[in-house]
């Protein structure tokens, strides 16, 4: 993983991981899913380090999930949340910053409305930095945890055949996966309005279908995005009905498969957007199961960024 | 790192032997095979323990449990190693109440053992815990002691000593040389 200043180890964004190491978490996360399982689910391996969850943005999947790896290492867990409101966000962040140096923490998980907050959070802080999401960039542990799910479910990657569907150029979820699954040799198409594609998409490796019509029946992972429906009023967005009508997983598009895909979200569904209803409840357990794989990966990140010396 | 081999110690027939012994020495101690869980430290311990469970089972018939336990999230150095890479723990029965033996293939200063039983602990509270180890080189550094050794081999604090079996290497057999620089 890659060193940041001062020597500590930081997770910023998939992009800067190299396959192999995206690999070796993915198997060190296999470990620590066992640990989940155990009676008493909890081991010492990170005891006396202190960690600090800064979330400058709501979230309460990534933080809970994030705060129960460290806890289930045995880490000190600090909760930081502040709202953006009165101060320009690079000030705000700066000050947090200085705060957090005083108290000797060893990691901060940051999610921040911006993107490259957490990259400048690392020439403030003397410790490990962690992206929890950052603006439009990516999601780091986001996307090993999909690809965690897709390997435990499908036993392999390289070779697979993946759509994803939606707001691409608005998810930092579908950038990080994009990069995780060109890493690992997996396929990837995107589908998306024109207006909803990347502009940096040529640098991307990935082809584009206009329906997802053209990608059922292909694929054998579909990972539907989240529509925010706050973007609906914005010109780039069809109207919700032009949306299902195009991309949506509809009732009916889903019982006509043959060959039905593993269906992947990164929640919570907008049911009857993206997902119709009776298919979200068939396809649950995947979606629950990404859930339980959060817990083990982001243990497998902390424990690899601090569990031992780096020297 | 490099191992360079300056004697051979046990062959393929003297581990073969050791396991026969070993074997009987934990039915005679435990008074048969009822309640034993035989639980081997990753990587060779795991075999050693299988191999032994073989052998126990050809002894008095039945089967016992094997179990396989990854130490690195209990070792007392993580701040001063390196992290490796983190194997699976595998325990699929409950140890309330098991005579746990403890399988490891070299038994040096101890501290792998303490970190195996604390991750036991953690899995319920066994009656007793053994601990059988293939070879005892010395150099404690906390009052652990094997309850089954295969050889007692008085080592000095810089030589190195290889287990190989056939599981993931080419032979069985025990080695004693030293590590050098490449």
């Amino acid at each position: 993983m890659k060193e940041g200043g001062g020597g500590y180890r930081n997770l910023l964004a998939i992009s800067s991981l190299d396959k192999d190491d995206v690999l070796s978490l993915l198997d060190s996360a296999r470990s620590f899913a066992e640990v989940s399982t155990r009676s008493v689910k909890k081991v010492p391996a990170l005891r006396g380090k202190t960690i600090v969850n800064l979330f400058m943005e709501p979230s309460t999947r990534t933080r809970m999930s994030f705060e129960l790896a460290a806890k289930r290492l045995s880490a000190d867990v600090v909760n930081f949340s502040s709202s953006t409101s009165s101060l320009s966000k690079g000030e705000s962040l700066k000050d947090t910053a200085k705060t957090i140096v005083a108290m000797g923490v060893d990691a901060v998980v940051v999610r921040h409305g911006s993107a490259g907050a957490p990259l400048m959070l690392t020439d403030w802080v003397e410790c490990s930095v962690i992206n929890a999401g950052d603006g439009m960039h990516e999601h780091p542990t986001q996307a090993l945890l999909d690809l965690f799910t897709i390997r435990e479910r499908l036993g392999r990657l390289e070779g697979l055949k993946v759509a994803i569907v939606g707001d691409i150029d608005h998810s930092r979820v579908a950038r990080s996966n994009i990069h995780a699954l060109r890493k690992v040799g997996a396929e990837v198409v995107l589908v998306a309005p024109q207006s909803l594609l990347p502009r940096d998409i040529q640098r991307m490796d990935v082809a584009v279908a206009g329906t997802i019509d053209e990608v059922l029946g292909w694929c054998d992972v579909l990972y539907l995005l989240r529509i925010q429906l706050e973007r609906v009023n914005e010109s780039r967005f069809p109207s919700l009905r032009e949306y299902t009508l195009l991309y949506g997983l509809t009732d009916a598009r889903w019982s006509e498969l043959d060959h039905k895909p593993m269906v992947m979200h990164p929640g919570p569904m907008n049911r009857g957007v993206e997902i119709d209803s009776s298919v979200a409840d068939d396809v649950e357990s995947v979606i629950t199961g990404q859930v339980a794989a959060g817990v083990a990966l982001r243990m497998a990140v902390l424990y690899d960024l601090l569990g031992g010396s780096h020297g | 790192m490099e191992f360079e081999a300056r004697a051979q110690l046990l062959d393929a027939d003297d581990i073969a032997r050791v396991i026969r012994r070993v074997a009987h020495e934990i039915l005679e101690r435990n008074k048969g095979r009822d309640d034993i869980a035989l639980v081997g430290v990753r990587t060779r311990g795991v075999f050693l323990a299988r191999r032994l469970a073989r052998t126990i089972e050809e002894i008095e018939g039945g089967s016992v449990y094997v179990g396989e336990l990854d130490v690195s999230l209990y070792r007392d150095d993580v701040a001063i190693r390196r992290a490796s890479n983190v194997g699976v723990t595998q325990i699929d029965f409950d140890v309330n109440d098991k005579k746990v033996v403890i399988v490891d293939d070299v038994l040096f200063t101890g501290r792998t053992t303490r970190a195996a039983m604390d991750a036991i602990m953690d899995f319920g509270r066994p009656a007793v815990i053994q601990l059988a180890v293939l070879i005892d080189r010395g150099h404690r550094e906390v009052p652990i002691r094997a309850d089954y050794v295969g050889k007692n081999l008085p080592t000095s604090g810089n030589e190195k000593v290889r287990v190989s079996l056939t599981e993931i290497d080419e032979t069985d057999m025990v080695e004693v040389g030293e590590e050098r620089e490449r």
